[in-house]
This record gives C-alpha cells, sequence and structure tokens, in this order.
C-alpha cells in the first residue's frame, strides 16, 4: 500500500526534504523555545479564545467569499474572491501577527522585531504591539523606505521604530538578515514575528497556522454558497507564500482542489528581472531553512525582481517547495505587466482596487481554460491603496 | 602525522591567537599574502572565511568585506586553487588553517568535493554556523571525518549544560566560545561574561576552548586568555586592513596590539 502522501510538517520540521532550522548556536535557545512551546499554547482553550475574539471584532473576520459576478461573466465560469483586502490593515498579514503577538506575550517577551518589505507586515506588527503596548521594532530595507513611505509613516505613527538595512541589497532579504542579527543580540526579551511561512522550524508552520482561517472561513462559506465546501481551484500569489499558505492549508489533502500558486515572473522569467522561484531557483538553504532558493552556481543568493514589493523574495516557503516538487500544487506565473493589466481589470469590473500582490493570482484566470460550472477562488489577499503610486504611473503611461 | 590542530593545543596551552580574515579582501589575491603575514607575526591558528551573500552570524564588518570580496570575484572553487598554490610553495603556512563560511555555498560546491578538495588544499577544520549539531551529527559527520576535517562548534552564555557536553563528546580540536549571545564585531563587556566562562572552566571539558567575538585589542585579548587557551579576532583584524596600503606592515602593527609586544628593532 501507498503510504499517504503528507504535505502538513513533520515532527523534525521538514516538508519532504525541505525545511528545518539551519540557525547559527546563537538562536538554537530561542528557537527551540518556540518549537517546544507554539503548539501547546496555540491549542490552549484561552489562547484560542483571545485568538478567535480578536479576529472577529479587530481585524473584522470572517472575511466575506464574495461572487464576483461580471468578472465571472468574462471568464466563464464561477470566480469567488476571498476577501482578505477588507482585514484590519489591508492584507491577510494581521492574521498571524494577531496569533504571534498572543504567542510572545505568553512566552513572557517585551521586545518584538520584524522585518518588512513593502511595510505591509511591518505595518500589521506595528499595530498588533500597539493594541498590546510592546516596543516594537522593524527592519525594513533602505531601498524600500523610499519606495514605501506611507507605509513607513504608518508604522511611526504606531510607535514603530523603524530600522533601515543598509547592508547587501538593502531590500526585504537583508531587512530579513538584520532582524536575525538583532533577534542574536537580544536572546532574552525579544520575539522575532516572521512574516512569511519562511525562516527555522518552526517558523513556516506556524504561521501557516495562523493564515489557515482562510482556508477554514472558505470551506465553511462556500458550503453556505454552493452546498459544497471543496472549490474545484484555489488559487494565490505566492512571495514567501504565507497568504498561500494560508488559502490552501484545509484543502491540502482534498486532491480534488487544484492548489494554483502564482509567483511574480517580474520584466519575464528568464529576462534577469524575475522573482519566480520554482522557476529559476534550485535547492538550498535562506534565512534558516531548507527551500528553493534563488542563487548562483556558487551560492550565492540572486537578489529577485517584482513590481510588487511583496513577491520580491528569492526563496519561497518550504511547504510550498513540497507542494512544487511533490506536484501537488501547479506553479504559475505572472509579469509586472500582467499583474497591471489585471488590477486595473478588477477595478474596472468589480470595483475593487487589489494589492499588486494580488493581482498576480487574478491574471491566471486568463491562462487556465475553466469549465462553465467550476468554481474557481482567488484569494485576494490585499488592497491596492499602497500601490496608488505605481498605478498612477501606469495611468499617465497610457 | 598528528594533526596540526591538535598539535597546536599540546604545544601551547595559553594565549593561542586565532585571526580570522575574508578571503578576497581587500583584494582577490591577498590571500597568500596574508597567511603570509599573519603566521611571521605571531597568529597561532588561521581562520579563512570563504564569502556569503547573506552572513547572518556576521556584523556590519564581516558583512562588507564579504561583498567585497565576492564582487572582487572570490569563490570557493578560487579559494581553492589559491591554496593549492601556497600549500605546495616552501613557505607554505605551519599554522593549523581552519575554512568558515556557511552551509549554502559548501552544498552548491558539493559536501563530499568540498572536503575532499579542502583536505587536499591543507585544511584542517571547519566552521560553519548555520550547520547545527543535530543535522551535523546525522548527515555530515562522517564526511567531515572521512577527510581528517575537524569540525569547529560554537557555544554560547545561553547553550545548556547538557548540549555543551554534547558538543565536547563530538568535537576535535577545539570548541568555539561565543563571548556575549552576538553577532561579530559587537560591544558587549566581556566582564559580564565571567560567570559563563567559569561556568565552562569548571565543566572541565575534554576539548580547549577559544573565545570569540567582542576582542579587538590587549587588555579583552587577555581577559579572554584568563578563562581559556586563547582568543579568535575577526573584526578588528578586518578593520585593521580594509584600507591598507601594506598588509604587511598594518598585520604586524594589529597583532602587536593584541599581544601587548613592543615593536621588534
Amino acid at each position: 500500500m501507498k503510504t499517504k502522501e503528507i504535505f502538513e510538517v513533520d515532527k523534525n520540521g521538514y516538508y519532504g526534504e525541505f525545511g528545518g532550522a539551519y540557525i547559527p548556536e546563537m538562536l538554537h535557545n530561542n528557537v527551540q523555545h518556540l518549537k517546544d512551546n507554539y503548539l501547546k499554547i496555540i491549542k490552549e482553550e484561552k489562547f484560542k479564545k483571545e485568538f478567535t475574539s480578536l479576529l472577529k471584532d479587530y481585524v473584522g473576520r470572517p472575511t466575506p467569499l464574495y461572487l464576483a459576478a461580471r468578472l465571472s461573466e468574462k471568464y466563464h465560469t464561477n470566480i469567488y474572491l476571498k476577501r482578505e483586502d477588507l482585514c484590519h490593515t489591508g492584507a491577510h498579514k494581521i492574521n498571524n501577527t494577531i496569533g504571534q503577538i498572543l504567542l510572545a506575550e505568553r512566552l513572557g517577551k517585551k521586545r518584538i522585531i520584524a522585518e518588512t518589505g513593502a511595510g505591509q507586515h511591518g505595518v500589521a506588527t506595528a499595530t498588533v504591539c500597539a493594541l498590546k503596548g510592546l516596543e516594537c521594532i522593524v527592519y525594513m530595507g533602505e531601498k524600500d523606505i523610499a519606495r514605501q513611505a506611507p507605509n513607513v509613516a504608518r508604522m511611526k505613527m504606531l510607535g514603530a521604530k523603524v530600522i533601515p538595512a543598509v547592508s547587501g541589497s538593502k531590500t526585504l532579504k537583508d531587512a530579513t538578515n538584520e532582524a536575525i542579527r538583532d533577534w542574536i543580540n537580544n536572546p532574552d526579551d525579544t520575539h522575532y514575528i516572521i512574516g512569511s511561512v519562511v525562516g527555522p522550524h518552526p517558523y513556516p508552520d506556524m504561521v501557516a497556522r495562523f493564515q489557515s482561517i482562510i482556508s477554514k472561513e472558505i470551506k465553511k462559506q462556500l458550503k453556505e454558497k454552493t452546498g459544497n465546501q471543496l472549490p474545484g481551484y484555489m488559487i494565490a500569489c505566492v512571495g514567501g507564500g504565507s497568504n498561500a499558505a494560508g488559502a490552501f492549508y484545509h484543502f491540502l489533502n482534498h486532491k480534488s482542489v487544484q492548489l494554483i500558486a502564482v509567483e511574480a515572473a517580474g520584466e519575464g522569467i528568464n529576462s534577469g528581472m524575475s522573482a519566480a522561484t520554482t522557476q529559476l531557483g534550485t535547492n538550498g538553504i535562506l534565512h534558516g531553512s531548507k527551500s528553493l532558493v534563488m542563487q548562483t552556481q556558487d551560492g550565492q543568493v540572486i537578489e529577485p525582481h517584482s513590481i510588487s514589493a511583496g513577491l520580491d523574495y528569492p526563496g519561497i516557503g518550504p511547504m510550498h517547495a513540497h507542494l512544487f516538487e511533490s506536484k501537488r500544487a501547479t506553479f504559475m506565473s505572472a509579469t509586472d505587466e500582467e499583474a497591471l493589466e489585471s488590477a486595473f481589470e478588477l477595478a474596472k469590473l468589480e470595483g475593487i482596487i487589489p494589492a499588486l500582490e494580488s493581482a498576480h493570482a487574478l491574471y491566471v484566470l486568463n491562462k487556465i481554460k475553466f469549465k462553465i460550472d467550476d468554481v474557481v477562488i482567488v484569494n485576494l489577499s490585499g488592497r491596492g491603496d499602497k500601490d496608488m503610486d505605481t498605478y498612477m504611473k501606469h495611468i499617465t503611461t497610457q | 602525522m598528528m594533526n596540526r590542530i591538535k598539535k597546536l593545543f599540546s604545544d601551547k596551552k595559553k594565549n593561542i591567537v586565532s585571526i580570522y580574515f575574508t578571503a578576497g579582501f581587500p583584494e582577490l589575491n591577498d590571500t597568500n599574502t596574508i597567511l603570509n603575514v599573519l603566521q611571521k607575526h605571531g597568529a597561532d591558528l588561521i581562520e579563512i572565511g570563504m564569502p556569503y551573500s547573506d552572513p547572518l552570524a556576521d556584523g556590519p564588518v564581516i558583512q562588507h568585506s564579504s561583498m567585497k570580496a565576492l564582487q572582487n570575484g572570490m569563490s570557493i572553487k578560487l579559494l581553492f586553487d589559491q591554496l593549492n598554490k601556497y600549500s605546495n610553495s616552501p613557505s607554505g603556512v605551519k599554522a593549523p588553517l581552519i575554512l568558515m563560511g556557511y552551509l549554502n555555498p559548501v552544498l552548491q560546491y558539493g559536501i563530499e568535493k568540498f572536503c575532499s578538495d579542502a583536505h587536499k588544499a591543507g585544511i584542517d577544520g571547519i566552521i560553519l554556523p548555520d550547520l547545527p549539531l543535530h543535522e551535523y551529527e546525522i548527515e555530515y559527520k562522517n564526511i567531515f571525518e572521512k577527510y581528517k576535517l575537524d569540525f569547529i562548534f560554537l557555544i554560547t552564555p545561553e547553550t545548556s549544560e547538557k548540549r555543551i557536553r554534547k558538543i565536547d563528546a563530538l568535537s576535535k580540536g577545539f570548541i568555539y566560545a561565543v563571548s556575549s549571545s552576538s553577532i561579530t564585531g559587537s560591544d558587549k563587556d566581556m566582564s559580564a561574561q565571567e560567570e559563563y566562562f567559569q561556568r565552562l572552566r569548571d565543566m572541565k571539558l575534554n576539548n580547549p576552548i577559544l573565545i570569540g567575538f567582542g576582542i579587538k585589542d590587549n587588555k579583552t585579548f587577555l581577559q579572554a586568555c584568563k578563562h581559556a587557551a586563547g582568543a579568535i579576532i575577526g573584526t578588528a583584524y578586518i578593520k585593521a586592513i580594509e584600507n591598507s596600503n601594506d598588509i604587511e606592515a598594518d598585520t604586524e602593527k594589529f597583532l602587536n596590539s593584541i599581544l601587548g609586544a613592543t615593536i621588534a628593532s
């Protein structure tokens, strides 16, 4: 008998051959402490109650599952949008930061650090730190600080200290390095809230669990709307992959659900300006876990490119690397131009301005031939307010 | 032939100074010059850094030297070429050589090929801070041992006694004690670490200990030596040669400032 394929993390922190905790000894105690305690804490009744109540009353969950009628008409199928863009702070990122801040409180931590690329995770972290009255330090690439000024202002207004990462390429990968260094220097009082399903075990699993509320709600909502809790397609964009992890989570073992992960092709997969890790990456280690990594033959990490700062990452969570290798999920990509096209289409057809990240997921509606009675869900991971500068540039050049 | 690391620690019990430099920095072909002058002016042990784009356990100084080295074109392959020429030359280094880097470039090179080539190039030991104890034990130990490479582990003030004992049992050569939970080049007061060093001494480990991170002058060097067989210095040396016009003179000056010797006439 063939053993059942496992898509969740195993007891050693691996997804197939990917995952693990490749960290220096200086982080061993912190990561071990987290590993020994996270499941116990998040399964406590009191924790679950506070988490659920904050998601409901503070974040605004459940987020709607919306049947996009005009979009469905255009693509001759049934398209639902999971409206994570309606979460407080404007994206799914806060599901994870709420979970982790409650965990940090229970671990007795007083100081919170985070990395951010576009600033969405930084804002979500600054928000929950304000909510709980904890010190918040956000590392952000110097280049990203310059191109994401509104989110920098939001973090500051929320009381966070934003520290520019000036090393390396001065973007998300370096902000992550700086946050890890901070944690090495402050092992006792600090909790590091990683924003995606990346990093050493148990982070990928922990973040996926906090984000899994997305697919949990979808099942219930879809059952109410269609009588069947399982869609035919679940589509989500992937940078590190936290929104996709949450959207896929409760469908992983339902093989009838086609999981579609959409990466950022940037200016084209082979343009040298791309962030499509499954297409361009090879097995390697980045930020503490084994996964697919965009790297040179010598194992030096390559700086990726995407118009969307949230997808501009040279790796992918180990769970997704495993979904790719095992072919459980189909990986597709959308270019900068294609994402822009879909963002404008959604704005015009549905009156919703999506985040550039989510617009990548929308583009694959053009690439898959759906049947008229298919049920297709796109995880609309965030709203487009933060991307208005990019969108306006596009309008003026049209 | 007795392993050179073992020999060093059996010949010299105190005040061992180990110097780290990044291969390919300041200039691509400085490796052999630096090896020569370090040994000539008193380094007992030399750590050669294999530059990596994302050195998590290092501070800004070594991140910068690594980036510059990569821009200069340094790679593991090129480093082995340089070292092969060197160890076969008459002036070849007598001090034990240790390669320090991160796991990813080593995996891309191929772990077995890496160990085999390192052995051929005269390397005695390896430090890979992001290769954890557990993974080392189950996947890598046999390969390193096959090529007679000592794998050097790090310990910190937070490392439990049980874990230190395990590391001691797995270690050959020496143990690298990080003096505070900190990245390289940070400025924490070493006197705050006295209790930790005392605890290590009381444990009577099988392996000698070298203390690293935060050592930059004679005072901090002697402080470290009070508690251990010696000290490892990286960031301070990189700073001493980063804008150097005369690597030998600056290296001599640097080592004298650490060892507290007067400059010989």
